[in-house]
């Protein structure tokens, strides 16, 4: 007779709403140990909230909760953590004032009998630890001053290493290099034999196929798909995700894809010879009127500091901008603004107002040039409904808080502000990082729109898809330099990730 | 309460009374506390629930109230500003001492005339006020650390012009704000209400109040909408100063001198009197409305406690206890506004 296998956590019927709006509907999952189990959906099909129901974030639903068979209810992420269940969430969240050891040990340092850290004893362990990674570092330095892909591999191991008996790992691999996911995926099998049940979030599905041995998908709240990874394909997981003939949708960029011919539209951005302290190395670029520039890096290649020098939130050590033929430096992120300048940031988190209503969030960057001193909320409204209705964010309700809205349409959100009032330059860092293909869609045909209506569109990402699927031109960033320009000739994944 | 909520409120409604009153915690808390103290004291003694008694409750808040009304800007925008008492204290000594003063007062002034004495001690508010901005945002001195030196500054001005005296004249038409009344009513009362009123109205109306609590709610996402976060948080600190100079001027003619030391106790009641209505203390959230259910909760309590017989030295710590509920209650306000917008 075969073993019958007990999950080490069992859901049973989930519903979870937020105000009036279901998250989860009537969801059944199991995990057994020993297991990877990947998990795939659009944005806001209720991945994320399900992994913060185990993970004790969220507390309030309706359904069983079974641990090794037992109900429980927990109150808190602390009790999830007493339970043996650790999540890596999307952000970063890492101390990044303190040493690398101590982020590794964070909250359970190594004490004598005096309840004194042991340094020496805790830099060791951790670099032992972080050595059966693949990382190399010295257990003594800033964790701030390493690469951000670096950083969050530490705070990955850091969970992973922590005797967690369930590990979630929400987007682990969206700011890793190729190297760096295959330490991961490394490791997460190392642990998958020790007996761990990890659950796997992505939004890239070769990744979930490669590591996960079962694959659930999520639509619009309920599971609609529950397979062995051996026995599915990703042509069949888009299907069951969006719910329609997907193929056409999600482009593999891996032949060649040709240039066009470099736009003639005016120089809209000139920067000459920038340089930042160890992040940017002479940089020098156009930006034209009516094209779209992709600039494509590894993570920590200097592209966060180039679009915060856009955007007047950091100053270059040397080197000058010009927007329109006029030298500029920028005093302050107001001044960029009034240039003409647009950023729209990686981290959503920075950049909009999660318990102010939508128009607000939406209104805030051309609230001068519809009130010169009082407001005119109505007006703000009717440019809001506008937006909301043109770029499909749902819910279609302008009044509601942006935290009860997906990442996907928070993005949106995000856009939407600088689209009333075009500026000359767009800078979008990461525009498509963790949406599902049908938001990813949207936006690229958002970005395009603007294109047409003659703005110039900077796209930095670590993503090659994100780059290939807008870019009319590529530069790829390295070390903080630029080292290869794509024009006017085949380009494909292959020769991105080769020239970076 | 505060109308920067409604919009949030018209989309709350749809999801049930429950998560509503839950997100709207802040702004009932405080009116229940008011609506308890108030019969409390009403049971308790016969002398505290009547007209004359309103009136000396206004009258006793008016000068936290034109103070406060500049804090709550700066409190919006999750900062702090802990000199306000001091220049409070050193702008009515200065409208004084550019006033001419009776021959036994031994201070060495200089005597102008009233408007130019105001003009004057307006001026030095916000001169104080504006090197509270510039050590905030060009140099990037935290708030806390900043006010607490301008504390000490604006102290040893005020020091420096009165040296141990007591001044007693002020202008004359600070002196009928001050102290005079019309129609029976206060004029300092009607002032702290026209300031509130002000407040209230940039707050709710004005683009440069929609910038204060987006700055407030998120500072880093204001900077990435472009807007210029160091200007904002500069006003704001003119502003505190600013008002925190007006309600000084109207104390002083209010007690009748001017002297050191005499506003120290409008810190705490200025904090107190913001915090207590329900303004957060993290910023973007609250208003001119809950500083004035604030304003009335100190009041009620302050002129309550005259009323019942009790020990003059508890009061202070009953005082203390009640901000400490009060800042329980703000805290945790905003944990269960965050539950309610995940």
């Amino acid at each position: 007779m075969p073993e019958v296998r007990t999950p080490i956590l069992e859901l049973q019927g989930i519903t979870k709403s937020f105000g009036g709006v279901e998250a989860l509907r009537g969801v059944d999952f199991a995990l057994f140990p020993g297991e990877i189990h990947g998990l795939v959906g659009e944005n806001g099909a209720g991945k994320s909230t399900l992994m913060k129901i185990i993970a004790g974030v969220h507390t309030e639903f309706s359904g069983r909760f079974l641990i090794d068979g037992t109900e429980a209810h927990f109150r808190s992420a602390r009790d999830a953590h007493t339970a043996g269940i650790a999540m890596v969430h999307q952000e970063l969240s890492v101390a990044p004032d303190l040493t690398v050891a101590e982020n590794v040990f964070l909250g359970n340092q190594p004490t004598n009998a005096l309840g004194l850290v042991q340094w020496r004893r805790m830099a060791r362990e951790a670099g032992e630890q972080l050595s059966r990674f693949g990382i190399d570092v010295d257990p003594m330095s800033r964790l701030g001053d390493l690469p951000i892909g670096l950083q969050q591999l530490i705070e990955i191991a850091r969970v992973l290493f922590s005797g967690a008996r369930i590990v979630i790992l929400d987007e682990p691999t969206s700011a890793l290099s190729p190297p760096e996911v295959e330490r991961l995926f490394g490791t997460l099998r190392r642990l998958r034999e020790e007996g761990t049940a990890i659950v796997f979030i992505s939004h890239f599905i070769e990744d979930i196929l490669r590591v996960s041995d079962t694959v659930t998908v999520f639509r619009n709240g309920r599971k609609v798909a529950e397979t062995a990874s051996a026995a599915t394909s990703k042509g069949a997981l888009i299907e069951a995700m969006i719910g329609r003939g997907g193929e056409a949708l999600e482009h593999s960029y891996s032949d060649d894809l040709m240039l066009p011919q470099p736009a003639d539209g005016s120089v809209v951005l000139k920067v000459d010879q920038l340089s930042l302290a160890r992040s940017l190395k002479d940089v020098s670029f156009e930006a034209r009127a009516g094209e779209v520039l992709g600039i494509y890096g590894f993570m920590g290649c200097g592209q966060q500091e180039l679009s915060r020098i856009l955007f007047g939130k950091l100053k270059p050590d040397s080197g000058t901008l010009a927007v329109e033929g006029k030298p500029k430096t920028f005093a302050s992120t107001a001044a960029a603004r009034r240039a003409g300048v647009a950023l729209v940031p990686e981290s959503r988190r920075a950049m909009l107002f999660h318990q102010e209503p939508v128009y607000k969030n939406i209104s805030i960057s051309i609230l001068d040039r519809i009130s010169s001193l009082l407001l005119k909320p109505a007006q703000e409204r009717d440019i809001a409904k506008r937006q909301v209705e043109q770029l499909q964010i749902r819910p279609p309700v302008v009044g509601l808080d942006l935290g009860m809205l997906s990442g996907g349409n928070q993005q949106k959100v995000a856009l939407a502000k600088w689209l009333t009032y075009p500026p000359k330059l767009l800078v979008l860092c990461e525009p498509t990082r963790g949406m599902d293909v049908g938001a990813k869609n949207d936006v690229i045909n958002i970005i395009r729109d603007l294109r047409a209506k003659g703005l110039a569109i900077i796209v930095l990402s670590t993503e090659p898809e994100t780059v290939l699927s807008l870019a009319d031109r590529i530069l790829v960033l390295k070390r903080g330099a630029v080292v290869r320009e794509f024009k006017n000739e085949p380009v494909s994944k292959d020769r991105l990730l080769e020239a970076a | 309460m505060a109308s920067s909520e409604t919009a949030s409120a018209a989309g709350s409604r749809a999801r049930g009374l429950a998560p509503f009153l839950r997100s709207q915690m802040r702004n009932i808390a405080p009116f229940l506390t008011l609506i308890f103290l108030s019969g409390f004291f009403a049971l308790a003694s016969p002398s505290f629930a009547t007209l004359d008694n309103l009136g000396n409750i206004l009258t006793q808040v008016s000068v936290t109230g034109v103070i406060a009304v500049g804090l709550t800007f700066v409190i919006l925008c999750a900062e702090i500003d802990l000199s306000i008492a001091s220049i409070a204290n050193v702008t009515g000594i200065a409208v004084a001492y550019f006033t001419l003063q009776e021959s036994y007062v031994n201070i060495p002034n200089i005597p102008l005339p009233g408007a130019a004495a105001i003009l004057l001690a307006i001026l030095l508010c916000a001169a104080l006020g504006l090197v509270n901005a510039l050590g905030l945002t060009l140099i990037g001195i935290p708030s806390f650390i900043m006010t607490l030196a301008m504390m000490q500054i604006a102290a040893g001005i005020s020091a420096m012009l009165v040296r141990g005296q007591i001044a007693y004249k002020v202008p004359e038409l600070i002196t009928t704000l001050g102290s005079g009344s019309i129609g029976g009513i206060p004029w300092i009362v009607i002032v702290a209400a026209i300031m509130l009123l002000s407040g209230h109205l940039v707050l709710t109306y004005t683009r440069f109040g929609r910038y204060v609590y987006m700055v407030g709610g998120n500072r880093e996402a204001a900077e990435y909408a472009g807007l210029n976060v160091k200007l904002i948080l500069g006003a704001v600190m003119v502003i505190s100063a600013v008002c925190s100079g007006i309600g000084g001027m109207l104390g002083v003619a209010h007690f009748g001198s001017a002297q050191q030391n005499e506003f120290d106790t409008y810190l705490l009641d200025s904090i107190a009197a913001v915090v207590v209505g329900g303004t957060s203390l993290f910023g973007g959230r609250g208003g001119i409305g809950n500083t004035i259910v604030g304003l009335f909760v100190l009041g009620v309590l302050n002129n309550g406690l005259d009323h019942v017989n009790i020990d003059s030295f508890l009061k202070i710590l009953i005082r203390g206890l009640i901000l400490l509920a009060a800042l329980v209650i703000n805290v945790y306000a905003q944990r269960l506004r965050e539950k309610a917008a995940e």
